[in-house]
């Protein structure tokens, strides 16, 4: 099972000191805390896309291409990538760049982006939100495994002739997941193309995660990928945790009850109730994620949220390093001893190699160096 | 014997509620009639006020805590609801409108719906007819027609024979032969369901 993190990237208020970062520094920190995720053990380190403030990942591959060459193990993945929004050749090109550079410790999560101005300032209109989705990733998807790809759809320009470069590394695309909250329409994509499925899971009950899991499962194994239970499910979850329970409640509550999304609604108390968010002892936060597998099955992927809503660098990593060696260790030992011999690990570039038989160079020697003719454009 | 269900909502704040006691005078009525009618009514009536903290939370939160849910649920799978808010500045209350603002997209499609109000004053009795009337239109409701106000000096009528009364039984009977006509409801659609085909939806076409 991977264990890792999610962040969104937000530049918001401490609210205990009345003092915002500076993009400069929130960037920095977002660095400093993917190489505390390398350097505590844990697996994922996945960076979500805005293009608004007070974001500031607008450019994830530029990150996680710096972030790479500090890394040697982290897998470097995205929470999410606007599949809606940017343009599925930019997609394909990038992050096979990025695979090829991070030596295929990359995979994506596709999302849509729920802000409606987003959408015309590249271009496109939220109400084509789910098509846009089904058509771009489709799209990707072809680019990642043709050499040569001549394509027509509603929202771009046609393609001839045209050759996604680099090629994916050794071959081998990186997986993908998509992740929703509530569209059906998601997890049957997922499922059609035997993609995995990502349910950010913090921000609601768990029948929302429990429902859309079970109908990406059920259409995962229709599509003839394997059976339901061997589908690729990740799952979000947001903790904060001190030695003592007691003093994480009081330490979190100032920002839970300013934080984005949720602030100035509920308690802490009503909070922690109704979502999966966790304050407390280690200890609780490993028995509260061991019960995620109780309501979605035996899963691949866990990302917490562990930097938002002003928390200052120095508690992220602090609270970073009570992820690495005192939760994960245990919920790495738990979960493994539960899962069932059948049920895969989730894939990695290495997996997907050998299912493939093997690495093969892929380059695309199609064009002459000097005129920069194709072929096929002499005979 | 069919079984009716009927949801009861009133936006009334104090304990006792004027709002509260209409309510219960119009649910009254239509359980009678239905009753009359052969069928048999079950009755739940929601205070607002109780819901009043988890309406905001859902608003900012984007989902229901577990008893608003069982609230809404009431509100969407009923056989007639019953819509009663007292009138501030010209209008229906402010956690009337919230409650509203939260029932799930088509839950009142085609659904039969009884309104009323109450006031300090008779000059605030149109806001049924300006302002909650439209709104229940704009959710696709099916509204009586006749819409109930209750005005201070309605609620020192005679008994039985007040004016207050006679509306509030031909308001019941209208929602109750509503309801007799429609087949038993079956709650909103589930949102979870998948409602294309992955075909359909690479085709670009659309399912509706």
């Amino acid at each position: 099972m991977q264990f890792g993190i999610f962040t969104v990237g937000d530049v918001t208020v401490d609210p205990t000191t009345g003092r915002p970062p500076s993009e400069h520094e929130r960037i920095k920190a977002m660095v400093a805390i993917a190489q505390k995720a390398e350097e505590v053990g844990l697996d994922v380190f996945a960076t979500g896309e805005h293009h608004n403030p007070p974001f500031v990942p607008s450019s994830p591959t530029t990150m996680l291409g710096y972030i790479a060459a500090r890394t040697e193990r982290l897998l470097l993945s995205t929470s999410t990538t606007l599949i809606t929004t940017n343009d599925p050749v930019k997609i394909a090109e990038d992050y096979a760049m990025l695979q090829h550079l991070s030596g295929g410790r990359v995979d994506l999560m596709m999302g849509r982006g729920n802000t409606g101005p987003v959408y015309p300032w590249f271009g496109q209109d939220i109400r084509n939100g789910i098509p846009l989705a089904i058509e771009n990733y489709d799209l990707l998807h072809r680019l990642w495994r043709e050499d040569v790809v001549d394509w027509k759809g509603r929202f771009r320009t046609p393609l001839q002739s045209f050759t996604s470069t680099p090629r994916p590394l050794d071959g081998v695309p990186p997986f993908v997941w998509h992740g929703s909250i509530r569209s059906p329409e998601i997890a049957e994509q997922a499922a059609y193309y035997g993609d995995g499925f990502f349910a950010n899971h913090i921000f609601w009950p768990k029948e929302h995660t429990q429902r859309m899991v079970a109908l990406y499962r059920q259409r995962f194994a229709h599509y003839g990928h394997g059976s339901a239970d061997q589908a690729i499910v990740g799952l979000g979850g947001q903790v904060f945790m001190r030695k003592n329970s007691q003093d994480a409640v009081r330490e979190f509550r100032p920002y839970f009850d300013n934080a984005p999304v949720y602030g100035h609604g509920p308690s802490l108390e009503e909070f922690t109730r109704e979502t999966p968010l966790t304050v407390g002892s280690p200890q609780q936060v490993i028995d509260r994620t061991l019960g995620f597998r109780e309501y979605v099955g035996d899963y691949q992927r866990q990302l917490f949220l562990m930097d938002h809503a002003g928390l200052p660098l120095k508690t992220v990593l602090e609270q970073l390093d009570l992820l690495g060696e005192e939760v994960v260790p245990v919920l790495r030992k738990e979960f493994d001893s539960l899962r069932p011999a059948h049920v895969p690990e989730a894939p990695t570039h290495a997996s997907l190699l050998a299912a493939a038989g093997g690495a093969k160079d892929s380059t695309v020697h199609a064009v002459d160096d000097v005129t920069g003719k194709a072929p096929e454009e002499d005979r | 014997m069919t079984r009716r269900t009927l949801t009861v909502v009133s936006a009334g704040l104090s304990q006792p509620s004027s709002t509260r006691l209409l309510a219960d005078q119009l649910a009254g009525a239509t359980r009678d009639e239905l009753v009359r009618r052969g069928a048999e009514v079950e009755i739940q009536t929601l205070d607002l006020r109780e819901y009043a903290h988890d309406v905001v939370n859902h608003v900012l939160t984007g989902f229901p805590p577990a008893a608003l849910r069982t609230a809404l649920d009431a509100v969407a799978g009923a056989d007639g609801l019953i819509a009663v808010t007292p009138i501030f500045n010209a209008s229906y209350s402010g956690l009337f409108k919230s409650f509203f603002d939260v029932v799930e997209k088509e839950a009142l499609a085609g659904r039969p719906v009884l309104i009323g109000a109450t006031g300090g004053t008779a000059r605030h009795s149109l806001a049924l007819e300006h302002a909650v009337r439209p709104m229940f239109a704009y959710l696709r409701a099916v509204v009586v027609p006749t819409a109930v106000f209750a005005a201070p000096e309605d609620w020192a009528g005679d008994g039985d024979d007040s004016a207050l009364r006679a509306r509030v039984r031909r308001a019941g009977i209208e929602l109750a032969e509503q309801v007799d006509r429609r087949p038993a409801a079956t709650g909103p659609a589930d949102p979870f369901a998948l409602t294309t085909s992955f075909e359909d939806l690479l085709a670009g076409r659309d399912p509706a």
